[in-house]
């Protein structure tokens, strides 16, 4: 499905804020895998991302979607196969457009009907179904601009149309941190019924351990751009929240440890 | 009070500077990007369209015109999305660039004029009447153009023109190729720039090559004095309100001009009274906000006294 071999991405290489954010990463995805990815701040998950769906190139490094090289495709063309959801909900609809008009916008991918006037009866049924099956009442609300929506509302929207066209591969990256903690899981069931029923590979970064073992079906500790921990199965089934911290402690005190070991060598 | 004349001819002047104000209106408004190349796409279609009228071909001439601005529109997306140049540099550029471009077209004469009897309006003024002619001919081009427009972005490619300047990055991120929507979106505005510069010129039988100097502004007040007015009346916002918004604006800046002039205020003192008209316009929605908030002061107070 998605094979990422010897992945690189260093930033303002050669200057003194040199950051390599991604080290010779590697990891392959299962069709129909739902992982999660965890990590502490700057362990390279977004960037990750970001190199996935395009928005950043890498430095070296391949990266194949369902056998087909992307790792230099152009983000919107990507896009087609690609559905990304962000942190921010703001990020992922057209604020002064309606509810209709966005899920119109996305439902593109689809059809490529270039020129007709306004929104078909048909697409607008099917948008409306597809919303009610949120249960957050939005099925009334599809000429609203999607900007009075709440934030939970809007990312549930995000999520719809991410995946009203099947994509093969969705890119979650955080996007339940904004919202407050009841909307958050609600939107979280959401997504686990909607990647479960379309069978979407799917890759879910959390700060949220709980979560990141609860759902999905294989998790991924990212630390220094690589990939630090990878578990999946029976291991996975017997993980609890306080082993993962405990083995996160453990392997990020030993890369102070290293580090520790580097200075007292000078 | 203004005579009946003169209130005529600024409402055939709004009418056909509403073309201009309909094509800010898809860059400003719709893609979000200020966009000076305006001030020279408006003289390039003066000319072209000039030229073509001298040559015998009026009509082919109008068309030619607002090909010529959809070009010039696609220079400055060039420069803006390919080069990643800001837009309003990019649009500066494309304008400079076009004074001599415009030059060209106009064969190196700074003024180039056509006589009333190759006008489009006198020959429009043949089939309806004589004092019509101007209302109806600017009349019916804006409608076309302003219908055109609302179809248009309400299809798929508009609708998609219409999210790149709502939220660029989600449009990328549904797989839609936002360079492409810019170009559209650009070329698509400076041809009716360019097409309102090519009514002029058919309305005053000349192409000048400054003629286009400060559009950009005009355009702008116009826009928002017809926002401000629509606003007014009509509470939800669409691409018709806003479209009606674009004319009613460009009728009543002219209006305003008109009583200004009427009023024994020297020609060479208009830009100011533009700048003003720009400034007071464009702080409306400040000046509305501080209202509001003195008055739920008041209340307050008020209710402290209670």
């Amino acid at each position: 499905m998605l094979e990422i071999r010897n992945l690189s991405k260093t930033f303002y290489a050669g200057t003194v804020n040199e950051k390599t954010a991604i080290d010779r990463l590697n990891l392959q995805v299962k069709d129909g895998e739902f992982i999660t990815v965890i990590g502490s701040n700057g362990a390279g998950k977004s960037t990750l991302f970001h190199l996935i769906a395009g928005s950043l190139l890498p430095n070296s490094g391949n990266i194949y979607l369902d056998g087909q090289e992307i790792t230099f495709l152009p983000e919107h063309k990507r896009a087609r196969q690609i559905g990304r959801i962000f942190q921010d909900p703001m990020r992922g609809t057209a604020p002064c457009m309606t509810v209709e008009e966005n899920m119109a916008l996305s439902y593109l991918r689809a059809k490529k009907r270039n020129f007709r006037f306004g929104i078909s009866k048909e697409d607008r049924a099917f948008f409306q179904e597809q919303l009610a099956m949120l249960h957050l009442g939005l099925e009334d609300r599809m000429k609203s601009p999607i900007g009075l929506l709440s934030g939970g509302q809007r990312q549930a929207i995000s999520l719809l149309m991410c995946t009203m066209v099947t994509p093969k591969l969705l890119l979650l990256d955080e996007h339940t941190a904004a919202l407050d903690p009841s909307t958050a899981q609600k939107v979280l069931t959401i997504t686990q019924e909607t990647v479960q029923k379309n069978h979407i590979t799917t890759m879910m970064i959390t700060h949220d351990i709980e979560a990141a073992l609860r759902l999905g079906t294989r998790t991924i500790m990212m630390g220094g751009g690589k990939i630090i921990m990878d578990i999946s199965g029976k291991e996975r089934e017997e993980m609890t929240v306080p082993k993962l911290l405990e083995q996160f402690r453990e392997r990020s005190q030993d890369s102070v440890f290293s580090d520790r070991m580097l200075l007292s060598e000078k | 009070m203004m005579s009946l004349y003169s209130m005529f001819s600024a409402i055939e002047l709004g009418l056909i500077y509403s073309l201009m104000v309909l094509g800010l209106f898809v860059s400003y408004r719709v893609l979000n990007i200020p966009d000076l190349t305006v001030d020279g796409s408006f003289t390039l279609g003066a000319a072209v369209a000039v030229v073509f009228t001298l040559n015998g071909h009026p009509v082919l001439g109008m068309f030619l015109a607002a090909a010529a601005g959809g070009v010039a529109g696609l220079t400055t997306a060039f420069l803006q999305t390919k080069m990643k140049i800001q837009p309003i540099l990019a649009g500066i550029i494309t304008m400079t660039g076009l004074y001599s471009i415009n030059l060209m077209v106009m064969d190196n004469k700074a003024n180039l004029p056509i006589t009333s009897e190759q006008s489009l309006y006198t020959a429009f003024g043949s089939l309806v009447g004589k004092d019509v002619q101007g209302v109806l001919l600017s009349g019916i081009i804006a409608a076309a153009v302003a219908v055109f427009l609302i179809i248009f972005f309400n299809t798929p490619v508009g609708l998609t023109i219409r999210a790149t300047g709502d939220n660029e990055e989600m449009v990328r991120s549904s797989s839609i190729d936002a360079h492409v929507t810019k170009s559209i979106g650009l070329a698509l505005s400076n041809a009716c720039v360019a097409l309102s510069g090519a009514m002029i010129a058919q309305y005053n039988c000349y192409a000048e090559v400054r003629m286009g100097i400060g559009m950009v502004v005009i355009g702008l007040a116009s826009l928002i004095i017809g926002e401000i007015a629509v606003d007014l009346l009509v509470k939800n916002k669409s691409i018709l309100t806003s479209a009606i918004a674009a004319i009613v604006g460009s009728v009543l800046y002219r209006l305003i001009i008109a009583q200004a002039l009427e009023m024994n205020f020297s020609a060479s003192g208009l830009k100011l009274i533009t700048a003003i008209i720009v400034a007071l316009a464009m702080s409306y929605p400040a000046i509305k906000e501080m209202i509001e908030l003195s008055k739920v002061r008041k209340a307050g107070k008020q209710n402290v006294g209670d």
